[in-house]
């Protein structure tokens, strides 16, 4: 018996969005007389973040705290149209739509500032911490309450802003499957080191280094969160998950968690994972879709870590005991 | 914790931002930790109805006698739902953006296509009550043949209402993608190298299962609770289905327990609607666990044939692709799903001849569907293996082979959209510093944005 | 058959409640008594999203008849919410990220509680084995277990400031 050792490496690209019924998502961005900020959308959060990422992306563009932006979602009779949480897609296109809202508030915003402050708007910046002043000139403002304040109650303007983003349809040329599926692509290449035992045929993932290339981490630790756990994913899938164990045949489907097996939280592998960044021109700040990819790199680069240790090459997932083993009897069955 | 390695296109990165690029805590957090996050489930009304289904014990049959007459002598049971009651049984989700045909019922007429089918519904005052009741219920079958193999079903008689057992694509029996010539390419390669790929299917498991309330509101409209993914998609199927005009219906949303892809089909939502109208009162539907394993929508099993022509130096000179996706009985969202397949060869690659056939292929299991990594996922399992399996071949050092190929800003990709943004040459340096793998210079040099000499699109 | 009355103290107060034969404690505490933070992932006892305590020690509340329990002492996500503030193990789970859906946030908080409840000076190990019932689909659980171990230093910081 012996634990043979290996390293495997697997790089892949992912597209953000899928639009071949054309892809829109819209965003209400509205200021309160209290000088907060709602954004109203229809979009859901499956524990990716939107909810998050759409009010940063929200105060940035609007130039306020972050705490200030409120994220109201999702029902249908108040919330614009969004098609859904899926493809990689919502912080790519919710993104957009919270910009082009915000963009749209913030002109009312510091128009009203100007003539509080009898200034030109265009002299007018905004500080990040919830004032608006003259550029150069900090002490020459006036607080973003007290501008919704005055909007309401003296001009009667409504400070708010309507954005939409739409990936217009693609149709595909069927004879050559010409077409424009994605908005743009993210990165990743996945180092796998493995132990595999020769007796037993266990795999255990001793470390995954991986590097992300992700437009622009909107949020680093919710970018990193996204990574950890799709690698956990990715090993999962690669040795364990199926709902058919003898594909095609369809016997012996679990039923429960004892059945269905998953890596638990001491089958852990060790993480080290790094983001670079290059921005998509057209994602907000330059962001592409991350959350589903990262289980992509990680699957082969344990296959071929696999093959590194022992020599068997296992082309059907998952890669169980089972089929390492018989991997290994055919190798020795060659070899003796 | 997260690192961001900022060497890597400097020049292109925007500098001055406040909020975006800072980690700032979790909207959501809070109401996590605190238990406060409301789910749907988590809302609760007065004499709610409990939905539970029969369930197909067939992989393909004829229904016969359906005898429901049982189940309602089960005290609590309030109602069985069949066929004939949903208005407009045929649909198929992805209709909203012109797909066709109509190939799901939401509960089967006169057949069952795979085993965990939906037969009909059963609501009762408990949950108890209503899984007793479905129980009771006697189902004739019939069995047929089933085919569970996706290229056996690619000849094997038609077993569905309508049509072959694969999806039409204009006219094609799958999605193609044609580039430059692979033929020619294989025959000037200096080897062929040819593997088969395999995948089950694999479950979302997200933590929350499944599920929806459909609440009868005073002016005649239904509120549905749900975790769909997806609400307006959700909300449009449902009125389509129901006859009812769209704003009849409102959709509430948005919290979710895990979705993963698997709560992008329209399956509860309709049938608690339903039975919501029919009884004016309030109907939750959950998958049980057991239900979210074996009856909701997997990751589509997919078998991947590759052929590549590749040259001493490294090159790959010609990619043929042939993958079966296996929707299951229903098309779901797989015809989606398998041109998103065919769109992602040959990889990030850059693959002068590239030739792939993506079929769609139905079979008599559980419909596959969407999940992270849609239609991506297997595929690269197949293209790195593939990459690895070359390298290996011709003894090359499998990062080195991939850089020699990676794709370059200003490419053309098979399906002819031109490459930019690209960052596949960085992600392997920058894989290559993390391990300590050292590249020669001229492969530490390269980069995405130029293609230097000597490789290159032929 | 009859409904039963049970008598628990539910996060310090006593409670009565007429339930069915059969009735979980899960549904018991959602249903019942409208504590909806315990969540219910699998009604199998194999996913830990519904983890309590019940007089101190953990358990799943789906796999407990709450006729078989009368009198008993339970403790939910609620009760560990102190009226300001987050409790220690709380903070641990905000402040390290270590949520993402949150469905399982509240079963992982508990299942912490309870091990700290018995071995204030957790190892790692002991933080692997203590959450090995509770199933998280986003995390990777790497975070959890990070917040755990952070967790028992709060709450130990929080003690020793109390006593001194």
């Amino acid at each position: 018996m012996a634990r043979l050792r290996g390293r495997g490496v697997a790089a892949v690209n992912y597209p953000t969005g899928m639009n071949l019924g054309g892809d829109p998502s819209q965003a209400l961005v509205h200021a309160t007389t209290t000088g907060s900020f709602v954004i109203t959308l229809s979009s859901v959060d499956l524990g990716q973040g939107i909810k998050t990422v759409a009010a940063q992306i929200c105060a940035e563009a609007l130039g306020v705290p972050y705490d200030t932006v409120m994220v109201d979602t999702a029902d249908t009779d108040t919330g614009p149209h969004c098609m859904g949480t899926f493809a990689s897609r919502g912080t790519h296109r919710i993104g957009n739509a919270v910009i082009m809202a915000a963009r749209e508030a913030r002109e009312v915003l510091m128009s009203i500032a100007a003539t509080e402050l009898e200034v030109d708007a265009g002299d007018l910046v905004t500080d990040g911490k919830g004032r608006i002043h003259v550029n150069g000139a900090p002490d020459k403002g006036i607080a973003v309450l007290d501008v919704a304040l005055a909007a309401h109650f003296k001009h009667g303007k409504t400070i708010s802003g309507r954005g939409i983003f739409l990936k217009p349809k693609s149709e595909v040329v069927p004879e050559t499957g010409e077409m424009d599926p994605d908005s743009c692509q993210a990165h990743a290449c996945t180092v796998a080191e493995v132990e595999v035992d020769d007796e037993t045929g266990e795999v255990a993932v001793l470390k995954m280094t991986n590097a992300y290339e992700i437009g622009r981490a909107v949020n680093p630790a919710l970018a990193h969160q996204q990574i950890v756990g799709g690698a956990w994913m990715g090993i999962s899938h690669a040795l364990y998950e199926t709902t058919e164990p003898y594909y095609p045949d369809r016997s012996h489907g679990p039923l429960d968690f004892s059945e269905y097996l998953m890596p638990g939280p001491g089958d852990l592998a060790e993480m080290d994972s790094v983001i670079i960044e290059r921005p998509a021109s057209n994602g907000p700040y330059g962001a592409k879709g991350i959350g589903e990819m990262t289980a992509n790199s990680p699957i082969p680069a344990i296959a071929n870590a696999i093959f590194d240790a022992c020599g068997v090459r296992v082309t059907s997932m998952p890669i169980t005991p089972e089929k390492i083993l018989r991997g290994l009897d055919a190798l020795r069955g060659r070899t003796n | 914790m997260e690192k961001i390695d900022a060497s890597f296109f400097s020049a292109e990165r925007e500098a001055d931002l406040d909020v975006v690029g800072t980690s700032v805590q979790r909207a959501d957090a809070r109401g996590h930790v605190t238990g406060r996050t409301q789910f749907y489930e988590d809302v609760g009304f007065p004499g709610m109805l409990h939905l539970k289904m029969v369930r197909s014990t067939r992989h393909h049959a004829l229904i016969g006698n359906l005898d429901v007459a049982p189940a309602m002598q089960v005290p609590g049971v309030v109602r069985v739902l069949t066929h004939k009651d949903v208005p407009n049984n045929w649909y198929t989700i992805l209709k909203l953006i012109g797909v066709e045909p109509d190939d799901e019922p939401v509960l089967p007429e006169d057949r069952v296509l795979f085993m965990g089918e939906q037969i009909c519904v059963v609501l009762a005052e408990t949950p108890q009550a209503a899984l007793e009741g479905a129980r009771r219920v006697v189902v004739d079958y019939e069995d047929l043949p089933a085919v569970f193999d996706v290229e056996e079903a690619m000849t094997s008689t038609p077993f569905k209402k309508q049509g072959t057992n694969y999806f039409v694509y204009e006219g094609h029996n799958c999605r193609r993608i044609r580039f430059g010539d692979v033929d020619k390419a294989f025959a000037g390669a200096d080897h062929i190298i040819e593997h088969r790929y395999e995948s089950s299917p694999i479950e979302h498991a997200p933590t929350e299962t499944t599920g929806c309330i459909a609440k009868p509101e005073g002016n005649g409209r239904v509120t549905v609770y749900s975790n769909t993914q997806a609400l307006y998609f959700t909300l449009d199927n449902m009125a389509l289905i129901l006859g009812v005009p769209f704003n009849r219906l409102r959709l509430v949303g948005g919290t979710v327990g895990g979705g993963f892809g698997g709560k992008v089909d329209v399956m509860v939502e309709p049938i608690a609607a339903l039975g919501a109208m029919l009884t004016n009162r309030p109907v939750k539907y959950a998958y049980s666990r057991a239900e979210e394993m074996q009856v909701s929508s997997p990751r589509a099993a997919e078998r991947i044939y590759i052929k590549d022509g590749v040259m001493k130096d490294g090159r790959i000179i010609a990619r043929k692709v042939t993958l079966y996706v296996d929707a299951g009985a229903y098309c779901r969202h797989s015809t989606y799903g398998t041109t998103k397949a065919a769109a992602h060869m040959p990889g990030p690659y850059t693959i002068p001849n590239v030739h792939v056939d993506a079929y769609c292929v139905y079979t008599n299991r559980t419909p596959s569907s969407a999940m992270r990594g849609f239609g991506v996922t297997i595929g690269d399992f197949a293209l790195e293996s593939q990459m690895d399996q070359v390298a290996r071949f011709l003894g090359m050092d499998p990062m080195q082979l991939r850089l020699i190929n990676a794709y370059r800003d200003g490419d053309m990709k098979a399906h002819r959209k031109k490459v930019e943004g690209a960052a596949l040459v960085e992600v392997i340096q920058a894989a290559a510093k993390q391990t300590g793998h050292s590249l020669p210079p001229e492969f530490a040099s390269m980069s995405s944005l130029k293609r230097e000499a000597g490789h290159g699109q032929a | 058959m009859k409904h039963a009355v049970v008598s628990l103290t539910v996060n310090g107060a006593e409670r009565q409640m007429l339930v069915a034969p059969g009735t979980t404690l899960l549904d018991a505490l959602r249903e019942n008594q409208g504590l909806t933070g315990t969540r219910r992932g699998c009604d199998q006892g194999a996913c830990g999203a519904c983890t309590v305590l019940l007089d101190g020690r953990t358990v799943m509340s789906c796999m407990v008849p709450v006729e078989t329990i009368d009198e008993a002492r339970v403790e939910t996500i609620e009760g560990l919410t102190p009226l300001q503030g987050l409790h220690p193990i709380q903070e641990a789970f905000l402040e390290g990220f270590a949520t993402q859906c949150g469905f399982c946030t509240s079963g992982m908080i508990m299942a912490t509680a309870g091990l700290l409840a018995k071995n204030p000076h957790p190892t790692r190990d002991d933080a692997v084995r203590a959450i090995s019932g509770n199933i998280c689909r986003c995390t990777g659980y790497e975070a959890i277990i990070d917040a755990v171990l952070d967790a028992a230093q709060r709450v130990n910081a929080a003690g020793s400031a109390q006593a001194a």
